[in-house]
């Protein structure tokens, strides 16, 4: 815990007065819950919660050739990338396989800012650097300019709107605008990891203490409260969104993984589609599905799916679900077993336990 | 905060003696470690078990810890209401929480457990 080698967001006081409990995450000290996982993750579903996420990494691209490189690194296609607007996208291998998941957002004509996980930040700088040759791009690694806060839930407008001259609602989802929150510059982007609707705020680091508390006291009447990685969790996996290192990694593609909304074949070269027009062909063998334990237990990483005495899948999240109560997970299952209603059973410790297929995801917010 | 009454195990485990009956717990300190338990999977009556075996796990939204018996001894009465409502095992760790009453078959496995004061001072170098 007290490791001096792990890396503190600027938001670390914040979190220490508020109670947290800090744990290891890739690398940073990070609070993974405050007042429950439980309680943060019905809040965000009903009101809204206030979580930091400083520690993921941001990289700035710009140049005359930016669009070019990034339309060739990246499997999404930035030809239909409004300025103001991001779109989910993510670094593969020339496997198809995933380097990372990741956001990109055009700033300008020929100006982009991708953002990154956490734990994949050095190696993803490094993979788009190293692969700038040919192009006319500056490429610069920029995570320590942004302290980055997520609002999310459905109050999540209402609590940020009296702190901002920006018109929130003329911000679509997935847009973001340059503008102020409380009287400090920050980007604010119409996007999160939680199924919710809410805004994730980019802001000067020292800054960020500043609008932490300013949020949370003007949120307090609507229920906000601080939420941490423990629900943040809960809350993706619900919403049935990718984490690498779960979902997603260096062996799998988004074939298996149901990602191929953001990855567009026709768009011309890019990294990795040579290898995904070949799988596409040859068919793969292995599917991601959401599945709801039947029997007694709760599903982790790292189980197996198992049919007689043979281990034909792997569960790659699981958890506790606050908003339907039972256990709930992802998993790969081969592609006899993809619909849902599909019987599989989980090796949990040791014991056979009963799972059924369902469709993902497995929370779709009310409109 | 542990109850003087109780004898408690390195690994977080409590259990109060009652004539030639144990009941056995997890402590305050290892429900806080957990946090809110969602879980609890208990063995069946009657069932016997050796010093240090696992007699059942609980979970909580991020972790799973299974409960180890510092007692040899035969299950004869499991908390259904702790089934039915995990949470009591965050509300009331040392009362209303309690995982099973066993029939011990020896006093000398006692000896290896610490009082509440032991326990403390156990706790507070950190529990392991």
């Amino acid at each position: 815990m007290n490791d001096a080698n792990l890396l503190r967001t600027p938001l670390y006081a914040c979190h220490q007065k508020a109670g947290a409990r800090l744990v290891d995450f890739a690398g940073w000290e990070m609070p993974v819950q405050y007042s429950g996982v439980i309680d943060e993750h019905r809040a965000v579903r009903t009101a809204a919660g206030l979580f930091d996420v400083s520690h993921m990494g941001q990289i700035h691209v710009r140049g005359p050739q930016a669009e070019a490189y990034l339309q060739w690194l990246t499997p999404n296609d930035l030809g239909k990338l409004a300025e103001g607007r991001a779109h989910y996208s993510a670094f593969l291998t020339e496997r198809g396989t995933y380097v990372d998941d990741l956001l990109v957002y055009r700033l300008g004509p020929a100006e982009f800012l991708i953002v990154v996980n956490a734990s994949n930040a050095d190696k993803d700088f490094a993979w788009a650097k190293a692969r700038t040759a040919g192009f006319d791009v500056e490429i610069d690694n920029v995570s320590h300019r942004y302290a980055l806060l997520a609002l999310q839930g459905p109050r999540a407008i209402e609590i940020l709107a009296p702190l901002t001259a920006t018109d929130l609602s003329a911000i679509k989802y997935y847009g973001f605008a340059h503008g102020q929150v409380d009287g400090a510059r920050a980007i604010l982007s119409r996007t999160g990891y939680t199924g919710e609707d809410g805004f994730e705020l980019y802001v000067d680091p020292e800054e960020a203490p500043r609008l932490w508390d300013r949020l949370l006291e003007a949120g307090a009447a609507h229920g906000l409260i601080p939420a941490g990685l423990g629900a943040r969790d809960t809350l993706r996996l619900e919403a049935a969104m990718a984490l690498y290192g779960h979902e997603i990694d260096d062996q799998t593609t988004p074939l298996e993984a149901n990602l191929m909304w953001a990855v567009k074949l026709d768009k011309g070269d890019f990294v990795g589609r040579e290898a995904l027009v070949s799988a596409r062909e040859g068919g793969i063998a292995r599917r991601l599905v959401g599945f709801e334990v039947v029997g007694k237990g709760i599903a982790r990483q790292g189980h197996a799916i198992v049919s007689g005495d043979d281990t034909v899948g792997v569960v790659t999240s699981g958890t506790y679900s606050p908003t339907f109560e039972k256990a709930l997970g992802m998993a790969y299952v081969p592609l006899g077993s993809v619909e849902p209603g599909s019987p599989l059973e989980l090796d949990i410790r040791g014991k056979r336990v009963a799972a059924v297929v369902v469709p993902l995801p497995f929370y779709r917010r009310p409109r | 905060m542990y109850p003087s009454e109780n004898l408690y195990s390195r690994e977080h485990e409590w259990v109060r003696i009652e004539d030639d009956i144990c009941v056995l717990g997890i402590t305050e300190f290892a429900q806080h470690e957990l946090g809110e338990v969602v879980f609890v999977e208990l063995p069946e009556m009657g069932q016997a078990f050796d010093t240090g075996d696992e007699i059942g796990t609980i979970e909580s939204v991020k972790a799973v810890a299974e409960v180890y018996t510092p007692l040899a001894g035969e299950i004869v009465e499991i908390n259904e209401a702790l089934v039915d409502d995990p949470e009591l095992l965050n509300e009331d760790p040392h009362g209303d929480g309690w995982l099973v009453k066993m029939r011990f078959s020896s006093a000398d496995d006692l000896k290896s457990l610490m009082n509440a004061e032991q326990y403390e001072e156990y706790v507070k170098s950190g529990g392991e």
